[in-house]
């Protein structure tokens, strides 16, 4: 029988999106944390980290109340696409998105805060907005660091299992991601393909955490 | 030029004093030094006026701008300050090559002035032939006169016009003797070409006698004295501030006699009594700091026993010195003369130390 690739090209699809947005969103989030000082940002920090020790299916409740068809999130957003968002591969990309976000800010503030406030204060003193420090003297100065924590984030998102099976479901051909496929593949007894579709998932995982540790590596030197 | 009053309170931590910062002072055309042992507080008034710390109380006035007013609630950010900062260890960018640096800094001009402004400064610090190299690539001396260069450019932002003042925060610490001597030029060609005040922390003498119009002196979050350099030499006007030059003498004595009519004091100086001139103000068996500089008293090897205002004394060691030698004897007392005096009686243990009386200064 042969193996169908279908949910390794979902998941690979929805990693790079999910990537993509906590690369976006997370580095503001983590700027916030390195930068402003705020009332409410240890909850804040310690929101942002729930995901890494809440079970999977908590965090797809809390999802599912969020972004059901019933609640005003959800509407709005089948207002403005048109289709409900849960049980889409859409979802799929939500569920990496919280998956991998509490490890790319963490990351990612690590390495804002390792820049020497000195080339930041040089920046303000000639004239420059914060969004222009960000953009040209903090971000430059630890792209490597970003591009790092950005790979972890990948792999990470790659790997989500519970939350997706929670908000995207299992629908072969649609929103079966690769972790799904093979949780169904063992079920099914279908070992040939289960074995392929770990070893493939484990390659890239470790081809990606690899380029991490290079990256992160370089950036000591 | 710059009006300051500036306070600011750090209560005492778990593993730090508390220290307090109040000091007012003025900074016109011209090089002022704020002149100071470290912990002092220069640097943290530098960064008030630059807007990187906010102070408690105070105001804070550049020309005919208010940077901070406490009252008011005003508190400009830094990038409106148009305040030039040079940093310590200059803080090029390092991922931008010396002429990036440059433009970025001239950022807030018009983008047909930006390039003339770069290449203007790039020539004035001769550093056209180095626009291209990153920071890491480049000399102490070039990112010295890199970093300065890009401070002139700057303050385009939200107003024309440039910086209008020039802050440098211990510019020449670390550097060997050309290296300092190169900065001092550059420093001079930045007051006599572009004409904006600077403002200079340094714990370095050496460093405000060169460069300073006029200066500070800071000890422990207070002004402790200001004048030209000649004149605070001359008159340190504290034991504090005579302490913190390093320059002097201090003995402690006491007064023993007093003749105004003659114009003449006796002293005793622990063991030895020496006359010196009248001191207006005070009594007799009053205690008194005398600080003389080292190289105004005069010594040669014991031969007969000490004349007026000469004593005896003990040498303990001996010092070389750039420009001659230091001899250093019993209670303190120091004296430095050329190598070619001292070699005259360098076997000699005790020595005749002269007081001249025009010499002591008394605290």
């Amino acid at each position: 029988m042969p193996i169908d690739w279908f949910p390794l090209w979902l998941s690979l699809r929805v990693a790079v999106l999910a990537t993509a947005a906590a690369v976006v969103f997370g580095l503001w989030l983590a700027w916030l944390l390195a930068n402003r000082e705020f009332r409410g940002k240890e909850w804040l920090d310690a929101v942002i980290a729930l995901p890494l020790v809440l079970p999977p299916t908590v965090l797809g409740y809390y999802l599912l109340v969020l972004l059901g068809r019933a609640s005003p999130l959800g509407k709005l957003y089948e207002t403005v696409v048109g289709q409900p968002l849960v049980f889409t591969w859409q979802a799929a990309v939500v569920a990496a998105l919280f998956h991998s976000l509490p490890l790319l800010v963490k990351s990612a503030r690590a390495a804002l805060e390792s820049v020497d406030p000195v080339y930041q204060r040089a920046a303000r003193t000639l004239g420059a907005s914060e969004w222009r420090v960000f953009l040209r003297v903090t971000l430059p100065l630890t792209q490597r660091q970003v591009l790092a924590a950005a790979a972890l984030a990948f792999a990470r998102s790659l790997g989500d299992f519970g939350v997706t099976l929670m908000i995207a479901g299992n629908i072969p051909g649609r929103t079966q991601t690769i972790s799904v496929a093979i949780y169904d593949a063992v079920m099914a007894d279908n070992a040939a393909a289960a074995r392929a579709m770990v070893l493939v998932v484990s390659a890239v995982a470790l081809a990606t955490l690899a380029l991490a540790n290079r990256l992160s590596g370089a950036a000591m030197r | 030029m710059i009006q300051a009053r500036i306070r600011k309170h750090f209560p005492q931590g778990r593993e730090s004093a508390g220290f307090s910062l109040d000091v007012e002072f003025e900074a016109g055309p011209g090089v002022t030094v704020l002149f100071g042992a470290s912990g002092a507080g220069k640097t943290l008034t530098l960064d008030s006026i630059a807007g990187f710390v906010k102070p408690d109380e105070g105001r804070i006035l550049l020309d005919d701008v208010i940077l901070f007013d406490a009252v008011s609630g005003v508190n400009l950010p830094p990038r409106d300050r148009r305040c030039g900062y040079v940093f310590q260890n200059y803080a090029l960018f390092p991922h931008m090559t010396l002429r990036e640096n440059l433009t970025f800094a001239a950022g807030g001009w018009p983008r047909a002035e930006r390039r003339r402004k770069v290449n203007e400064v790039l020539e004035r610090f001769r550093l056209a032939g180095f626009a291209g190299r990153m920071p890491h690539e480049l000399s102490g001396g070039q990112k010295q006169r890199g970093s300065i260069a890009r401070a002139l450019v700057g303050g385009g932002a939200s107003h024309s016009g440039g910086i209008r003042i020039l802050l440098l925060d211990e510019p020449a610490q670390g550097l060997d003797a050309p290296l300092r001597e190169e900065f001092y030029a550059v420093l001079r060609q930045v007051k006599a070409e572009f004409g904006i005040p600077a403002l200079l922390v340094t714990h370095s003498l050496e460093e405000c006698c060169a460069l300073a119009d006029y200066m500070h002196v800071v000890s422990a979050g207070r002004l402790a004295r200001s004048g030209t350099p000649r004149e605070v030499i001359e008159d340190p006007s504290s034991v504090d501030v005579a302490r913190l030059l390093g320059l002097y003498n201090l003995i402690p004595g006491e007064v023993r006699a007093l003749d105004p009519g003659r114009n003449r004091s006796r002293l005793k100086l622990g063991e030895f009594e020496v006359d010196a001139r009248y001191l207006p103000g005070r009594l007799i068996g009053d205690r008194v700091t005398v600080y003389v500089r080292p190289a105004e008293l005069r010594a040669s090897p014991k031969d007969g026993r000490p004349g007026p205002n000469q004593a005896a004394l003990v040498l303990r060691q001996v010092v070389d010195l750039a420009s001659g030698v230091r001899l250093e004897f019993e209670g303190g007392i120091a004296v430095e003369m050329s190598r070619a005096n001292y070699s005259l009686g360098s076997s000699a243990r005790e020595w005749i130390v002269e007081f001249p009386a025009s010499t002591l200064r008394v605290l």
